[in-house]
Protein backbone atom coordinates (compact mmCIF):
# COMPACT_ATOMS: atom_id res chain seq x y z
CA UNK A 1 0.00 0.00 0.00
CA UNK A 2 1.17 3.49 -0.82
CA UNK A 3 1.06 6.33 1.68
CA UNK A 4 -1.12 8.27 -0.76
CA UNK A 5 -3.95 5.78 -0.24
CA UNK A 6 -4.51 6.95 3.34
CA UNK A 7 -3.00 10.44 3.56
CA UNK A 8 -2.53 13.72 1.78
CA UNK A 9 0.49 16.00 2.05
CA UNK A 10 1.78 19.54 1.46
CA UNK A 11 5.35 20.76 1.30
CA UNK A 12 6.78 24.17 2.10
CA UNK A 13 10.24 25.71 2.17
CA UNK A 14 12.32 27.92 4.42
CA UNK A 15 15.87 28.35 3.21
CA UNK A 16 17.40 24.95 2.49
CA UNK A 17 14.85 23.21 4.75
CA UNK A 18 11.68 21.58 3.47
CA UNK A 19 8.74 20.61 5.63
CA UNK A 20 6.22 18.04 4.47
CA UNK A 21 2.99 17.57 6.35
CA UNK A 22 1.33 14.16 6.09
CA UNK A 23 -2.35 14.21 7.03
CA UNK A 24 -4.55 11.13 7.34
CA UNK A 25 -7.76 11.31 5.31
CA UNK A 26 -9.33 9.58 8.31
CA UNK A 27 -7.89 10.73 11.64
CA UNK A 28 -8.40 7.16 12.93
CA UNK A 29 -5.38 6.19 10.81
CA UNK A 30 -3.06 8.41 12.84
CA UNK A 31 -1.72 5.51 14.92
CA UNK A 32 -0.93 3.50 11.80
CA UNK A 33 0.78 6.50 10.21
CA UNK A 34 2.75 7.23 13.36
CA UNK A 35 4.00 3.66 13.48
CA UNK A 36 4.90 3.26 9.82
CA UNK A 37 5.95 6.70 8.67
CA UNK A 38 8.91 7.41 10.89
CA UNK A 39 11.65 9.98 10.43
CA UNK A 40 13.90 7.06 9.48
CA UNK A 41 11.55 5.88 6.73
CA UNK A 42 11.34 9.39 5.31
CA UNK A 43 15.11 9.86 5.42
CA UNK A 44 15.51 6.54 3.59
CA UNK A 45 12.88 7.52 0.98
CA UNK A 46 14.75 10.75 0.21
CA UNK A 47 18.27 9.39 0.67
CA UNK A 48 19.24 10.41 -2.88
CA UNK A 49 17.92 13.94 -2.65
CA UNK A 50 18.61 15.34 0.82
CA UNK A 51 21.92 15.96 2.54
CA UNK A 52 20.68 16.73 6.06
CA UNK A 53 18.47 15.23 8.73
CA UNK A 54 14.78 14.45 9.14
CA UNK A 55 12.80 15.40 12.25
CA UNK A 56 9.18 14.42 12.90
CA UNK A 57 6.50 16.23 14.88
CA UNK A 58 3.19 14.59 15.81
CA UNK A 59 -0.22 16.28 15.78
CA UNK A 60 -2.65 13.57 16.86
CA UNK A 61 -5.61 15.95 17.17
CA UNK A 62 -5.26 16.71 13.46
CA UNK A 63 -4.29 13.18 12.45
CA UNK A 64 -1.10 14.67 11.09
CA UNK A 65 2.66 14.31 11.11
CA UNK A 66 5.05 17.09 10.15
CA UNK A 67 8.45 16.20 8.72
CA UNK A 68 11.28 18.71 8.63
CA UNK A 69 14.06 17.88 6.17
CA UNK A 70 17.27 19.89 6.28
CA UNK A 71 19.63 20.15 3.32
CA UNK A 72 16.65 19.27 1.16
CA UNK A 73 16.55 22.02 -1.44
CA UNK A 74 19.94 22.25 -3.11
CA UNK A 75 20.76 25.38 -1.13
CA UNK A 76 17.22 26.76 -1.08
CA UNK A 77 14.82 28.35 -3.52
CA UNK A 78 17.04 31.31 -4.29
CA UNK A 79 20.10 29.34 -5.40
CA UNK A 80 19.01 25.80 -6.22
CA UNK A 81 19.84 24.37 -9.66
CA UNK A 82 16.74 22.17 -9.55
CA UNK A 83 13.69 22.61 -11.79
CA UNK A 84 11.48 22.74 -8.68
CA UNK A 85 13.54 25.12 -6.57
CA UNK A 86 10.94 25.31 -3.77
CA UNK A 87 10.60 21.54 -3.45
CA UNK A 88 6.82 21.99 -3.89
CA UNK A 89 6.66 18.53 -5.49
CA UNK A 90 8.36 16.75 -2.57
CA UNK A 91 4.90 16.13 -1.05
CA UNK A 92 3.95 14.02 -4.08
CA UNK A 93 7.25 12.18 -3.83
CA UNK A 94 6.65 11.32 -0.17
CA UNK A 95 3.14 10.02 -0.91
CA UNK A 96 4.79 7.28 -3.02
CA UNK A 97 6.22 5.81 0.20
CA UNK A 98 5.41 2.09 0.45
CA UNK A 99 3.56 1.03 3.62
CA UNK A 100 2.74 -2.47 4.87
CA UNK A 101 -0.82 -3.59 4.18
CA UNK A 102 -3.08 -2.79 7.10
CA UNK A 103 -3.55 -5.77 9.37
CA UNK A 104 -0.12 -7.08 8.39
CA UNK A 105 1.82 -8.64 11.28
CA UNK A 106 3.97 -5.54 11.88
CA UNK A 107 0.99 -3.27 12.60
CA UNK A 108 -0.53 -3.00 16.05
CA UNK A 109 -3.65 -4.95 16.97
CA UNK B 1 -14.83 49.45 12.67
CA UNK B 2 -15.83 45.95 13.63
CA UNK B 3 -19.24 44.41 13.77
CA UNK B 4 -21.08 42.84 16.59
CA UNK B 5 -21.15 39.12 15.96
CA UNK B 6 -24.57 38.38 14.60
CA UNK B 7 -26.34 35.29 15.79
CA UNK B 8 -23.57 34.05 18.08
CA UNK B 9 -24.89 30.76 19.38
CA UNK B 10 -23.53 31.09 22.87
CA UNK B 11 -25.69 32.97 25.34
CA UNK B 12 -23.77 35.69 27.11
CA UNK B 13 -21.35 36.14 24.25
CA UNK B 14 -23.76 38.02 22.04
CA UNK B 15 -21.74 41.18 22.33
CA UNK B 16 -18.33 39.68 21.55
CA UNK B 17 -16.87 41.79 18.77
CA UNK B 18 -15.80 40.16 15.54
CA UNK B 19 -13.78 41.62 12.69
CA UNK B 20 -13.48 40.25 9.20
CA UNK B 21 -10.09 40.20 7.52
CA UNK B 22 -9.69 39.20 3.89
CA UNK B 23 -6.47 37.96 2.33
CA UNK B 24 -6.01 39.60 -1.06
CA UNK B 25 -2.69 38.12 -2.19
CA UNK B 26 -0.54 35.14 -1.26
CA UNK B 27 2.52 36.35 -3.14
CA UNK B 28 3.72 39.27 -5.21
CA UNK B 29 2.41 38.06 -8.57
CA UNK B 30 -0.93 36.72 -7.32
CA UNK B 31 -4.29 37.15 -9.09
CA UNK B 32 -6.04 40.50 -8.50
CA UNK B 33 -9.74 39.69 -9.15
CA UNK B 34 -10.16 37.62 -5.96
CA UNK B 35 -9.08 40.69 -3.97
CA UNK B 36 -11.63 42.83 -5.82
CA UNK B 37 -14.27 40.20 -5.05
CA UNK B 38 -13.34 40.30 -1.37
CA UNK B 39 -13.44 44.10 -1.22
CA UNK B 40 -16.82 44.17 -2.99
CA UNK B 41 -18.61 41.26 -1.37
CA UNK B 42 -16.59 40.09 1.63
CA UNK B 43 -18.20 42.46 4.14
CA UNK B 44 -14.64 43.10 5.28
CA UNK B 45 -13.10 45.37 7.86
CA UNK B 46 -9.56 44.77 6.54
CA UNK B 47 -7.99 43.58 3.32
CA UNK B 48 -4.41 42.32 3.64
CA UNK B 49 -1.97 41.80 0.76
CA UNK B 50 1.05 39.62 1.61
CA UNK B 51 3.53 40.01 -1.22
CA UNK B 52 7.07 39.36 0.03
CA UNK B 53 9.07 36.16 -0.33
CA UNK B 54 12.51 35.52 1.13
CA UNK B 55 14.46 36.99 -1.75
CA UNK B 56 11.99 39.65 -2.95
CA UNK B 57 13.31 42.38 -0.71
CA UNK B 58 16.94 41.87 -1.76
CA UNK B 59 15.93 42.17 -5.42
CA UNK B 60 13.82 45.22 -4.55
CA UNK B 61 16.81 46.77 -2.81
CA UNK B 62 18.78 46.38 -6.06
CA UNK B 63 15.92 48.18 -7.88
CA UNK B 64 16.00 50.97 -5.31
CA UNK B 65 19.73 51.44 -5.81
CA UNK B 66 19.01 52.05 -9.51
CA UNK B 67 15.94 54.25 -8.85
CA UNK B 68 15.53 55.97 -5.44
CA UNK B 69 11.74 56.08 -5.97
CA UNK B 70 11.64 52.37 -6.88
CA UNK B 71 12.07 49.17 -4.90
CA UNK B 72 8.45 48.39 -4.07
CA UNK B 73 6.05 45.79 -5.42
CA UNK B 74 5.65 46.05 -9.22
CA UNK B 75 1.90 45.28 -8.97
CA UNK B 76 1.23 47.89 -6.27
CA UNK B 77 -0.30 50.41 -8.68
CA UNK B 78 -2.51 47.79 -10.38
CA UNK B 79 -3.74 46.50 -7.03
CA UNK B 80 -4.37 49.90 -5.51
CA UNK B 81 -6.20 51.23 -8.56
CA UNK B 82 -8.41 48.14 -8.46
CA UNK B 83 -9.30 48.12 -4.77
CA UNK B 84 -8.91 51.65 -3.32
CA UNK B 85 -12.27 53.00 -4.58
CA UNK B 86 -14.12 49.88 -3.43
CA UNK B 87 -12.40 49.87 -0.05
CA UNK B 88 -13.24 53.58 0.41
CA UNK B 89 -16.90 52.89 -0.44
CA UNK B 90 -17.14 49.87 1.89
CA UNK B 91 -15.01 51.18 4.74
CA UNK B 92 -12.30 48.53 4.33
CA UNK B 93 -8.78 49.30 5.52
CA UNK B 94 -5.77 47.89 3.67
CA UNK B 95 -2.59 46.47 5.19
CA UNK B 96 0.24 45.26 2.96
CA UNK B 97 3.97 44.60 2.82
CA UNK B 98 4.08 45.76 -0.81
CA UNK B 99 6.47 48.49 0.36
CA UNK B 100 9.28 45.91 0.05
CA UNK B 101 12.56 47.88 0.06
CA UNK B 102 10.86 51.29 -0.12
CA UNK B 103 7.64 51.64 1.93
CA UNK B 104 7.71 55.45 1.83
CA UNK B 105 7.85 55.57 -1.98
CA UNK B 106 5.11 52.92 -2.11
CA UNK B 107 2.95 55.02 0.21
CA UNK B 108 3.56 58.13 -1.92
CA UNK B 109 2.59 56.21 -5.04
CA UNK B 110 -0.56 54.98 -3.29
CA UNK B 111 -1.45 58.48 -2.12
CA UNK B 112 -1.00 59.77 -5.67
CA UNK B 113 -3.29 57.04 -7.01
CA UNK B 114 -5.90 57.86 -4.35
CA UNK B 115 -5.67 61.55 -5.28
CA UNK B 116 -6.03 60.78 -8.98
CA UNK B 117 -9.09 58.66 -8.22
CA UNK B 118 -10.63 61.53 -6.26
CA UNK B 119 -10.40 59.75 -2.92
CA UNK B 120 -9.68 62.96 -1.07
CA UNK B 121 -8.57 62.65 2.53
CA UNK B 122 -7.52 59.01 2.27
CA UNK B 123 -4.72 58.50 4.76
CA UNK B 124 -1.74 56.33 3.83
CA UNK B 125 0.93 55.25 6.34
CA UNK B 126 4.40 53.84 5.67
CA UNK B 127 6.04 51.65 8.31
CA UNK B 128 9.83 51.72 8.19
CA UNK B 129 12.67 50.42 10.33
CA UNK B 130 13.08 46.89 8.97
CA UNK B 131 16.12 47.91 6.91
CA UNK B 132 18.96 46.96 9.29
CA UNK B 133 21.84 46.78 6.83
CA UNK B 134 23.93 49.26 8.81
CA UNK B 135 23.23 47.49 12.11
CA UNK B 136 23.97 44.06 10.63
CA UNK B 137 27.29 45.28 9.23
CA UNK B 138 28.20 46.96 12.51
CA UNK B 139 27.43 43.90 14.61
CA UNK B 140 29.04 41.43 12.19
CA UNK B 141 26.28 39.00 12.97
CA UNK B 142 26.75 35.28 12.30
CA UNK B 143 24.64 33.66 9.57
CA UNK B 144 22.61 30.49 10.12
CA UNK B 145 24.11 29.07 6.93
CA UNK B 146 27.64 29.63 8.28
CA UNK B 147 29.97 32.59 7.85
CA UNK B 148 29.10 36.13 8.77
CA UNK B 149 27.93 39.42 7.32
CA UNK B 150 31.50 40.68 7.54
CA UNK B 151 32.86 37.72 5.58
CA UNK B 152 30.40 38.46 2.75
CA UNK B 153 31.90 41.96 2.57
CA UNK B 154 30.73 44.07 -0.34
CA UNK B 155 28.68 41.19 -1.76
CA UNK B 156 25.98 42.09 0.82
CA UNK B 157 23.01 43.87 -0.81
CA UNK B 158 20.47 44.09 1.97
CA UNK B 159 19.56 43.12 5.52
CA UNK B 160 15.94 43.30 6.61
CA UNK B 161 14.56 42.29 9.98
CA UNK B 162 11.14 40.67 10.22
CA UNK B 163 9.20 43.24 12.22
CA UNK B 164 6.05 42.82 14.26
CA UNK B 165 2.48 44.01 14.72
CA UNK B 166 3.04 47.06 16.93
CA UNK B 167 3.94 49.66 14.29
CA UNK B 168 1.06 48.45 12.10
CA UNK B 169 -1.35 48.87 15.01
CA UNK B 170 0.18 52.30 15.65
CA UNK B 171 -0.44 53.32 12.04
CA UNK B 172 -4.07 52.19 12.30
CA UNK B 173 -4.50 54.03 15.59
CA UNK B 174 -3.22 57.12 13.78
CA UNK B 175 -6.14 56.85 11.38
CA UNK B 176 -4.47 55.19 8.41
CA UNK B 177 -6.78 53.80 5.72
CA UNK B 178 -3.83 52.06 4.06
CA UNK B 179 -0.75 50.74 5.90
CA UNK B 180 2.31 49.85 3.82
CA UNK B 181 5.25 48.03 5.37
CA UNK B 182 8.54 46.58 4.24
CA UNK B 183 9.72 43.29 5.72
CA UNK B 184 7.01 42.86 8.34
CA UNK B 185 6.56 39.21 9.30
CA UNK B 186 3.71 37.83 7.19
CA UNK B 187 1.37 36.99 10.12
CA UNK B 188 2.02 40.44 11.63
CA UNK B 189 0.07 42.00 8.76
CA UNK B 190 -3.01 40.31 10.26
CA UNK B 191 -1.99 40.52 13.92
CA UNK B 192 -1.55 44.32 13.64
CA UNK B 193 -5.24 44.99 12.91
CA UNK B 194 -6.29 42.55 15.67
CA UNK B 195 -4.06 44.26 18.24
CA UNK B 196 -5.44 47.64 17.15
CA UNK B 197 -9.12 46.63 17.08
CA UNK B 198 -9.22 44.56 20.24
CA UNK B 199 -6.56 46.33 22.28
CA UNK B 200 -4.68 43.09 22.85
CA UNK B 201 -1.68 43.60 25.16
CA UNK B 202 1.71 42.99 23.55
CA UNK B 203 2.52 40.55 26.38
CA UNK B 204 -0.70 38.55 26.18
CA UNK B 205 1.11 35.59 24.65
CA UNK B 206 -2.01 33.47 24.36
CA UNK B 207 -3.89 36.06 22.27
CA UNK B 208 -0.81 36.99 20.25
CA UNK B 209 -0.38 33.28 19.49
CA UNK B 210 -4.01 33.01 18.40
CA UNK B 211 -3.67 36.11 16.23
CA UNK B 212 -0.49 34.72 14.69
CA UNK B 213 -2.40 31.57 13.81
CA UNK B 214 -5.02 33.72 12.05
CA UNK B 215 -2.28 35.40 10.02
CA UNK B 216 -0.47 32.16 9.27
CA UNK B 217 -3.65 30.51 7.96
CA UNK B 218 -4.68 33.46 5.80
CA UNK B 219 -1.40 34.85 4.50
CA UNK B 220 -1.08 32.50 1.50
CA UNK B 221 -4.55 33.49 0.28
CA UNK B 222 -5.76 30.77 -2.13
CA UNK B 223 -3.69 28.05 -0.46
CA UNK B 224 -6.42 27.65 2.18
CA UNK B 225 -9.39 27.83 -0.19
CA UNK B 226 -8.39 24.91 -2.40
CA UNK B 227 -5.32 26.18 -4.24
CA UNK B 228 -2.14 24.05 -4.04
CA UNK B 229 -4.46 21.20 -3.01
CA UNK B 230 -6.31 19.66 -5.96
CA UNK B 231 -5.44 16.14 -7.09
CA UNK B 232 -7.96 14.88 -9.66
CA UNK B 233 -9.89 11.86 -8.46
CA UNK B 234 -8.26 12.07 -5.04
CA UNK B 235 -8.86 15.61 -3.79
CA UNK B 236 -11.12 17.34 -6.32
CA UNK B 237 -11.62 21.09 -6.17
CA UNK B 238 -14.13 22.99 -8.29
CA UNK B 239 -13.51 26.38 -9.84
CA UNK B 240 -9.76 26.85 -9.49
CA UNK B 241 -9.79 29.34 -12.38
CA UNK B 242 -11.97 31.65 -10.25
CA UNK B 243 -10.65 30.64 -6.85
CA UNK B 244 -12.02 32.72 -3.98
CA UNK B 245 -9.58 34.09 -1.40
CA UNK B 246 -10.18 33.57 2.32
CA UNK B 247 -11.85 35.65 5.00
CA UNK B 248 -11.04 35.27 8.68
CA UNK B 249 -13.86 36.09 11.09
CA UNK B 250 -11.91 36.80 14.26
CA UNK B 251 -13.48 37.38 17.66
CA UNK B 252 -11.83 39.52 20.29
CA UNK B 253 -11.03 36.36 22.28
CA UNK B 254 -9.06 35.07 19.26
CA UNK B 255 -11.66 32.58 18.12
CA UNK B 256 -11.50 32.08 14.33
CA UNK B 257 -13.77 30.96 11.52
CA UNK B 258 -12.22 30.77 8.05
CA UNK B 259 -14.63 31.29 5.16
CA UNK B 260 -14.87 32.85 1.70
CA UNK B 261 -17.30 34.79 -0.50
CA UNK B 262 -20.31 32.62 -1.38
CA UNK B 263 -20.24 31.51 -5.00
CA UNK B 264 -16.49 31.95 -5.48
CA UNK B 265 -14.43 29.00 -6.66
CA UNK B 266 -12.59 26.57 -4.44
CA UNK B 267 -13.49 25.11 -1.07
CA UNK B 268 -12.57 25.43 2.58
CA UNK B 269 -12.52 22.12 4.40
CA UNK B 270 -10.79 20.53 7.38
CA UNK B 271 -8.25 19.15 4.92
CA UNK B 272 -7.39 22.46 3.22
CA UNK B 273 -7.11 24.21 6.59
CA UNK B 274 -4.96 21.47 8.13
CA UNK B 275 -2.56 21.51 5.17
CA UNK B 276 -2.20 25.27 5.46
CA UNK B 277 -1.83 25.21 9.25
CA UNK B 278 1.32 23.08 8.83
CA UNK B 279 2.60 24.89 5.73
CA UNK B 280 6.20 26.06 6.23
CA UNK B 281 6.06 25.16 9.92
CA UNK B 282 8.85 23.30 11.66
CA UNK B 283 8.10 22.54 15.33
CA UNK B 284 4.34 23.29 15.57
CA UNK B 285 4.75 24.18 19.24
CA UNK B 286 7.46 26.78 18.49
CA UNK B 287 6.57 29.00 15.55
CA UNK B 288 8.96 31.90 16.03
CA UNK B 289 7.54 35.33 15.32
CA UNK B 290 8.72 38.83 16.27
CA UNK B 291 5.90 39.30 18.81
CA UNK B 292 5.42 35.80 20.22
CA UNK B 293 6.40 32.17 19.89
CA UNK B 294 3.13 30.76 18.59
CA UNK B 295 1.99 27.26 19.49
CA UNK B 296 -0.15 25.37 16.96
CA UNK B 297 0.39 21.95 18.54
CA UNK B 298 -3.07 21.78 20.16
CA UNK B 299 -5.07 23.32 17.33
CA UNK B 300 -8.39 21.76 16.41
CA UNK B 301 -10.19 22.20 13.13
CA UNK B 302 -13.93 21.71 12.83
CA UNK B 303 -16.39 22.18 9.99
CA UNK B 304 -19.31 24.33 11.15
CA UNK B 305 -20.94 24.91 7.77
CA UNK B 306 -20.25 24.81 4.05
CA UNK B 307 -16.90 26.55 3.50
CA UNK B 308 -16.86 27.53 7.18
CA UNK B 309 -14.10 26.07 9.34
CA UNK B 310 -13.80 26.84 13.03
CA UNK B 311 -10.20 26.79 14.24
CA UNK B 312 -9.44 26.69 17.98
CA UNK B 313 -6.59 25.88 20.33
CA UNK B 314 -3.86 28.22 19.10
CA UNK B 315 -1.75 29.74 21.87
CA UNK B 316 1.65 31.25 22.48
CA UNK B 317 4.62 31.69 24.76
CA UNK B 318 6.88 34.75 25.31
CA UNK B 319 8.79 36.14 22.35
CA UNK B 320 12.54 35.51 22.20
CA UNK B 321 13.61 39.14 21.77
CA UNK B 322 15.47 38.14 18.60
CA UNK B 323 14.34 39.02 15.11
CA UNK B 324 14.95 36.84 12.07
CA UNK B 325 16.87 38.93 9.56
CA UNK B 326 17.22 38.16 5.85
CA UNK B 327 20.59 39.10 4.42
CA UNK B 328 20.65 39.39 0.63
CA UNK B 329 24.01 38.95 -1.11
CA UNK B 330 25.48 38.35 -4.54
CA UNK B 331 25.93 34.60 -4.49
CA UNK B 332 26.85 33.19 -7.89
CA UNK B 333 25.68 32.78 -11.48
CA UNK B 334 23.56 30.00 -12.99
CA UNK B 335 23.73 28.96 -16.61
CA UNK B 336 21.10 26.66 -18.11
CA UNK B 337 20.24 25.00 -21.39
CA UNK B 338 17.46 22.72 -22.66
CA UNK B 339 16.71 20.81 -25.87
CA UNK B 340 14.09 18.18 -26.79
CA UNK B 341 14.03 14.81 -28.60
CA UNK B 342 10.96 12.85 -29.78
CA UNK B 343 9.89 9.43 -30.95
CA UNK B 344 11.39 6.00 -30.58
CA UNK B 345 14.64 6.05 -28.66
CA UNK B 346 14.01 9.62 -27.46
CA UNK B 347 15.28 8.85 -23.97
CA UNK B 348 18.45 7.25 -25.35
CA UNK B 349 19.14 10.29 -27.51
CA UNK B 350 18.44 12.51 -24.51
CA UNK B 351 20.93 10.60 -22.42
CA UNK B 352 23.47 10.73 -25.24
CA UNK B 353 22.92 14.50 -25.45
CA UNK B 354 23.54 14.88 -21.73
CA UNK B 355 26.72 12.82 -22.00
CA UNK B 356 27.93 15.00 -24.86
CA UNK B 357 27.30 18.22 -22.93
CA UNK B 358 28.99 16.76 -19.85
CA UNK B 359 32.06 15.89 -21.93
CA UNK B 360 32.04 19.26 -23.73
CA UNK B 361 31.88 21.22 -20.49
CA UNK B 362 34.90 19.25 -19.26
CA UNK B 363 36.79 19.56 -22.56
CA UNK B 364 36.31 23.30 -22.75
CA UNK B 365 37.11 23.74 -19.07
CA UNK B 366 33.91 25.49 -17.97
CA UNK B 367 34.36 26.11 -14.27
CA UNK B 368 31.25 25.00 -12.38
CA UNK B 369 31.00 24.61 -8.62
CA UNK B 370 27.83 22.52 -8.95
CA UNK B 371 25.81 21.08 -11.83
CA UNK B 372 22.90 18.83 -12.73
CA UNK B 373 21.74 16.93 -15.82
CA UNK B 374 18.00 16.19 -16.09
CA UNK B 375 15.56 14.49 -18.48
CA UNK B 376 12.06 16.08 -18.64
CA UNK B 377 8.95 15.32 -20.71
CA UNK B 378 5.45 14.06 -21.50
CA UNK B 379 3.64 15.68 -24.43
CA UNK B 380 5.16 19.09 -25.14
CA UNK B 381 6.36 18.36 -28.67
CA UNK B 382 3.47 16.79 -30.62
CA UNK B 383 0.52 16.54 -28.24
CA UNK B 384 -1.00 13.42 -26.71
CA UNK B 385 -1.79 11.46 -29.89
CA UNK B 386 1.69 10.48 -31.01
CA UNK B 387 2.81 10.11 -27.40
CA UNK B 388 0.45 7.13 -26.97
CA UNK B 389 2.26 3.90 -26.24
CA UNK B 390 5.74 5.34 -25.82
CA UNK B 391 7.35 5.52 -22.43
CA UNK B 392 8.40 8.23 -22.83
CA UNK B 393 7.58 9.62 -26.29
CA UNK B 394 9.73 12.66 -25.71
CA UNK B 395 12.42 13.94 -23.44
CA UNK B 396 13.77 17.39 -22.84
CA UNK B 397 17.26 17.53 -21.48
CA UNK B 398 18.14 20.21 -18.99
CA UNK B 399 21.65 21.13 -17.91
CA UNK B 400 22.18 23.66 -15.13
CA UNK B 401 25.43 24.72 -13.50
CA UNK B 402 26.63 27.20 -10.95
CA UNK B 403 29.62 29.38 -11.78
CA UNK B 404 31.54 32.28 -10.32
CA UNK B 405 31.12 34.53 -13.35
CA UNK B 406 28.46 35.42 -15.88
CA UNK B 407 30.80 34.59 -18.76
CA UNK B 408 31.25 31.02 -17.51
CA UNK B 409 27.50 30.63 -16.95
CA UNK B 410 26.80 31.60 -20.58
CA UNK B 411 28.99 28.72 -21.79
CA UNK B 412 26.70 26.10 -20.22
CA UNK B 413 23.65 27.01 -22.29
CA UNK B 414 25.86 27.44 -25.36
CA UNK B 415 27.07 23.84 -25.05
CA UNK B 416 23.46 22.63 -24.99
CA UNK B 417 22.55 24.81 -27.97
CA UNK B 418 25.40 23.43 -30.08
CA UNK B 419 23.65 20.06 -29.90
CA UNK B 420 21.48 21.36 -32.78
CA UNK B 421 24.27 20.72 -35.26
CA UNK B 422 26.65 18.58 -33.22
CA UNK B 423 24.39 16.29 -31.17
CA UNK B 424 21.93 13.42 -31.59
CA UNK B 425 19.30 13.25 -34.36
CA UNK B 426 16.20 15.43 -34.19
CA UNK B 427 17.15 17.81 -31.39
CA UNK B 428 14.71 20.76 -31.34
CA UNK B 429 13.58 23.73 -29.27
CA UNK B 430 16.89 24.63 -27.68
CA UNK B 431 16.70 27.28 -24.99
CA UNK B 432 19.37 28.83 -22.81
CA UNK B 433 19.80 31.35 -20.04
CA UNK B 434 22.41 32.77 -17.72
CA UNK B 435 21.67 34.89 -14.70
CA UNK B 436 23.11 36.41 -11.56
CA UNK B 437 21.92 34.80 -8.33
CA UNK B 438 21.10 36.87 -5.28
CA UNK B 439 21.32 34.57 -2.31
CA UNK B 440 19.56 35.03 1.01
CA UNK B 441 21.04 34.05 4.34
CA UNK B 442 19.40 34.30 7.74
CA UNK B 443 20.62 35.80 10.97
CA UNK B 444 19.14 36.65 14.35
CA UNK B 445 19.43 40.22 15.56
CA UNK B 446 18.33 41.56 18.95
CA UNK B 447 15.02 43.42 18.57
CA UNK B 448 16.62 46.45 20.20
CA UNK B 449 18.50 47.22 16.98
CA UNK B 450 15.22 47.94 15.18
CA UNK B 451 13.49 51.28 15.55
CA UNK B 452 10.20 51.28 13.69
CA UNK B 453 8.55 54.49 12.65
CA UNK B 454 5.33 55.44 10.92
CA UNK B 455 5.04 58.17 8.28
CA UNK B 456 1.56 59.47 7.41
CA UNK B 457 0.48 61.17 4.21
CA UNK B 458 -2.93 62.20 2.91
CA UNK B 459 -4.53 62.24 -0.53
Amino acid sequence: MKLREIAHARSGDKGDTSNISVIAFDACDFGFLAEHVTAGHVAQHFSNTITGTVARYELPALGALNFVLTGALGGGVVRSLALDTHGKSLSSALLELELPARGAPSSPP
Amino acid sequence: MGDVAAGSPILGELLVRTIRIGSGAGYSGDRIEPAIELAESGNLDYLVFECLAERTIALAQQDRLKDPQGGFDPLLADRMKAVLPICRKNGVKIVTNMGAANPVAAAQATRDIAKALGLTGMKVAAVTGDDVLAQARASDVALDEGGSVKALGNRVISANAYTGAAPIAEALAGGADVVITGRAADPALFLGPLVHEFGWAMDDWDLLGKGTMVGHLLECAGQITGGYFADPGVKDVQGLARLGFPIGEVREDGDLVVTKVAGSGGQITRATVTEQLLYEIHDPARYYQPDVVADFSQVRVEEVGPDRIHVTGGSGTPKTGLLKTSVGYLDSYIGEGEISYAGANAAARGRLALDIVRERLALTGVKMTESRFDLIGVNALHGDGLAEGHDPYEVRIRVAGRTDSFAEAVKIGNEVETLYTNGPAGGGGAWKSAREIVGVASALLPETVVTSSVTFMEA
